[in-house]
């Protein structure tokens, strides 16, 4: 073995990063092992044009957890919010536009010009849901806790999490039991009537998900997104300054600060494993590196069905590995301006936008994906980071980055190769029917179908989270009943990424609850120094 | 015209049509087999003292082949696999994640890169599955395979005078390729009787010839086709466990209390913690590491001579335990079963009750009988290995 350190992490993405971070600034020896040439991952900012550079992946930060950002210093390390709160501009073709602004008042007055019922209910749902999202921050902040063999830490943490649905009182608890398992079809009929707010509520609910607004379970996603923040506001969508993967660079920079190593161009082969034990990795290459701990940031599938394999893990936990559901339904299309369509001209035009007409609209796109063709008409999130920051390109020039739904990683017929760029065109069109004239402004493209992505970045089926974040594969069900704590069958073997608790997203806490599981199992003298 | 039964028909089910008195059938598997087919106490006694012939075709057979076999069995089963030679028969087991028997059988390594793995109850499915990312094949290979045991004292006397090639001097848990006829056999010393006896692998289209030239081979000695009510007796004997008797199969239990580890079997010595992964190693070296598992299973000997079928057992007041098997022995002329016990009863020696329920006619009486862990095999005559 060349070397050995006290834990090596597989997978430099924003969530290996921070919890190798942590550990090291626990004073432990630390190594990360990233495959590509860039640090995050997923969090990734690239040259798309010359000169141009654009958010390859992830565009949005509104889930980071805060005490990782303080504890690691990330604005000491140059991560900064272009604009804490990108704002959203629902956007339909024929014109219609719809301006959601943070401030539920403002966003009330907006809403005021087309139906003053949902601009009353506006307010109230806003309230509501700011009140319901918080009890579920302790569900999805915290290491799931056993429901068996329950130590006094994991009665705590279930007596919070009881606690914070308690503390709602009782009607927003029965309100909160009422609809946090509905379709989010349901619940914006029952509440609204004008389909675009409905729409970009919708996309809010499904954004990476393999569910679309009429599925059970769309409510608990919404709810999830809303109890995100962005700069200490909550429910802000934050646009990070020099695109996601200054967040990647961040958090490198507090993982060197700290003491530990980053290694790029390393991918991972095989976790080494003996008797039950991880000894360490084993390099492309055929380096071995010896550690106490591995933390896993990839997914499920490739790190047990691949890097791990069969010869150390057990038939029915392979199995139910092998089951999840991996099939990314996100695309990614990234444009290249030579300026703003009249539609975005205005100072102050949000840097978001959401290109989804009605919730019917979602649902539509997601019934031609479900059976494995890419739809004629895709529901899009946008942004347009290049109106709050000017680091990505040259005067003038303007990015805008579109996640399109949906895309399905299993696609019928000849695959993605052939489908992409006829893909890319849809979008393209269904962007310029809603903000005309922009389709004449691109100079560019990059196209990443869920293939792409899973060729890029590794991750199985293209999948931001890894697996289909859902009610059934959430919290103490993820990434499988049994195994919710970030420890895995092989002993010193952790899983540190989206397949994990929470799940996909630049919140970093995966990692960090990993990263406290082995700090845990060192102190209880599970592991080896 | 005949409705298409429901049940198949063994290759050897012409001639158990031909030699059954009692037309007492019973369904093992997707199979039709005979329950009794003279007198139960007839067979038994002929397999302990002259031979017999059970047909086992039923028995769900499994060949895996491959360059990653090894790999394969090795994995599935407790046993260190990597030493088991060409041409050696194993007796092994097999569990869940959870270190839970789903069955246990003899495993034949018939090439470098070929076994035949042998069981009551379908295992395709988790073969399979245990199988993903391995290189090898794993085919059921039950109806293409007729088997037949060659058991009791005179079973080798008689298996000698077919003159198979190859198959003279064959040792306890060895199979040999030998050849009936033009066709391939296969010819193992194994068998569920706890004495000498043998099984035979044939092509279900050779399996009357083979049948027919077994019993004109036997004459003057008495070579009778028996049941599975007598094998069972047998089997009690020879002291194994039988899935559905002693454990029912860990992975269609409903109640996951009601599974047992190979421990609590008295399969210790199949389970090997020295080799690296096997499916079910980390719960089995957990269990291993509490102390070994809160019951066993034991074999004991009941006082009087009513069969404890099922009977609790008590020490005192306290339950400490559950009778699986249960039969008087007339070889040993002793009441003998099988039970569960906690494991602190299980030493031999140890001793505690068995209550009894047993009819007279419209009465139901009970008795309360004490009885002696004792070891197992209860009937384990030498020339069984000889």
């Amino acid at each position: 073995m060349s070397a050995r350190y006290d834990a090596v992490v597989v997978g430099g993405g924003h969530n290996g990063l921070a919890a190798g971070a942590l550990l090291a600034r626990a004073g432990r020896r630390v190594l990360v092992c990233e495959a590509r040439e860039a640090p995050g991952g997923m969090a990734a900012t690239e040259e798309i044009a010359r000169g141009v550079r654009a958010p390859v992946c992830a565009h949005l930060v509104h889930a980071l957890d805060a005490g990782v950002a303080a504890e690691l210093g990330l604005s000491g390390h140059g991560l900064a919010y272009a604009a804490v709160d990108a704002g959203t501009l629902a956007v339909a073709p024929g014109g219609r536009r719809m301006r959601l602004a943070a401030d539920p008042a403002v966003a009330a007055g907006e809403l005021a010009r087309t139906s003053p019922r949902d601009a009353r209910r506006w307010q109230a749902f806003h309230s509501l849901l700011s009140r319901l999202a918080p009890a579920l921050r302790p569900i999805l902040e915290s290491e799931p806790p056993r429901l068996m063999h329950t130590g006094w830490a994991e009665k705590l943490a279930l007596l919070r999490l009881g606690l914070g649905v308690r503390r709602l009182g009782r009607a927003d608890m029965r309100e909160f039991l009422r609809i946090v398992g509905m379709p989010v079809a349901d619940l914006l009929d029952d509440t609204f009537e004008d389909d675009l707010l409905k729409g970009a509520l919708a996309l809010d609910a499904t954004l990476g998900a393999n569910l679309a607004p009429r599925s059970p379970g769309t409510v608990f996603l919404l709810l999830s997104r809303w109890a995100g923040e962005a700069g200490g506001v909550r429910g802000a969508l934050g646009v990070p300054r020099g695109g996601a993967g200054a967040l990647g660079a961040a958090l490198a920079a507090a993982l060197k600060a700290a003491g530990g190593e980053l290694r790029l161009n390393a991918p991972v082969a095989q976790v080494r494993v003996r008797q039950g034990r991880a000894q360490g990795v084993i390099l492309a290459g055929g380096e071995e590196i010896g550690a106490g701990a591995v933390l896993a940031g990839v997914d499920p599938k490739r790190l047990f069905g691949t890097l791990v394999g069969p010869d150390h893990l057990d038939t029915g936990f392979l199995r139910r590995i092998r089951g999840l559901r991996t099939n990314g339904m996100a695309a990614k299309v990234n444009l290249v301006l030579d300026g703003l369509p009249d539609g975005l001209a205005t100072p102050g035009t949000p840097a978001r936008l959401v290109v989804a007409p009605s919730w019917r609209a979602v649902e539509q796109a997601f019934d031609e994906a479900k059976y494995g063709a890419a739809p004629a008409h895709p529901v899009l999130e946008a942004t347009v980071p290049t109106l709050v920051d000017a680091t990505l390109a040259p005067a003038g020039t303007h990015v805008v980055s579109v996640l399109a739904q949906y895309a399905p990683h299993r696609l019928a017929g000849e695959g993605w190769a052939a489908r992409r760029e006829p893909f890319a065109d849809t979008v393209v069109a269904a962007l310029d029917a809603a903000v005309p004239g922009l389709a004449a402004r691109v100079t560019a493209r990059q196209v990443l179908t869920p293939a792409d992505i899973e060729a890029r970045f590794g991750a199985t089926g293209g999948h931001w989270h890894h697996h289909d974040l859902a009610l059934d594969t959430a919290y103490l069900l993820r990434p499988i009943p049994g195994w919710a704590r970030y420890r895995t069958p092989v002993d010193g073997l952790y899983l540190a990424g989206a397949g994990a608790h929470p799940g996909g997203g630049l919140t970093s806490l995966p990692g960090r609850n990993a990263a406290r599981a082995v700090l845990a199992d060192w102190r209880r003298g599970a592991l080896p120094r | 015209m005949n409705a298409v039964p429901a049940y198949l028909q063994t290759p050897f089910h012409p001639r158990l049509a031909q030699a059954t008195e009692t037309n007492l059938w019973e369904r093992w598997g997707a199979f039709t087999t005979a329950s009794v087919l003279t007198e139960v106490g007839e067979e038994y006694t002929c397999t302990r003292t002259s031979a017999t012939l059970y047909d086992t075709s039923p028995l769900r057979k499994y060949r895996v082949q491959g360059p990653d076999t090894v790999r394969f069995v090795d994995r599935l089963l407790t046993r260190d696999m990597t030493t088991c030679k060409v041409g050696q028969v194993v007796y092994a087991c097999w569990c869940d994640d959870d270190g839970k028997l789903i069955e246990d059988g003899t495993v034949f390594r018939l090439a470098e890169d070929a076994f035949q793995i042998n069981a009551q109850e379908p295992q395709l499915r988790w073969f399979q599955d245990t199988a993903r990312g391995l290189d090898v094949g794993i085919e059921e290979s039950t109806a293409r395979l007729a088997s037949l045991a060659l058991q009791g004292p005179l079973s080798g006397e008689i298996l000698g005078r077919m003159n198979l090639p190859g198959v003279a001097g064959l040792r306890y848990f060895r199979i040999v390729d030998s050849v009936f006829g033009n066709a391939p056999l296969q010819v193992s010393r194994t068998g569920f009787t706890g004495d000498l006896g043998y099984e035979l692998w044939v092509a279900p289209e050779h399996a009357l010839a083979l049948w027919d030239a077994l019993m004109a081979a036997a004459a003057p000695r008495r070579l009778l086709p028996i049941g599975s009510a007598a094998l069972n007796m047998t089997r009690i004997e020879a002291g194994f466990v039988m899935v559905n008797a002693e454990f029912k199969a860990a992975n269609v239990v409903l109640r996951p209390s009601q599974r047992r580890s190979p421990f609590e079997l008295g399969l210790d010595w199949t389970v090997n913690l020295k080799k690296d992964h096997f499916v079910g190693r980390r719960a089995l070296a957990a269990e291993a590491a509490r102390g070994g598992p809160r019951r066993r299973l034991v074999g004991i000997e009941v006082e009087g001579r009513k069969p404890a079928v099922e009977a609790f057992l008590y020490d005192g007041k306290r339950e400490i335990g559950l009778v699986t098997s249960a039969m008087w022995s007339p070889v040993l002329k002793k009441n003998i079963a099988l039970a569960t016990v906690d494991a602190e009863y299980a030493a031999p020696g140890a001793r505690f009750q068995a209550e009894i329920w047993y009819r007279k006619e419209m009465k139901v009486e009970r008795s309360l009988v004490g009885c002696t862990v004792v070891p197992r095999p209860f009937f384990d005559p030498p020339r069984k290995r000889a």
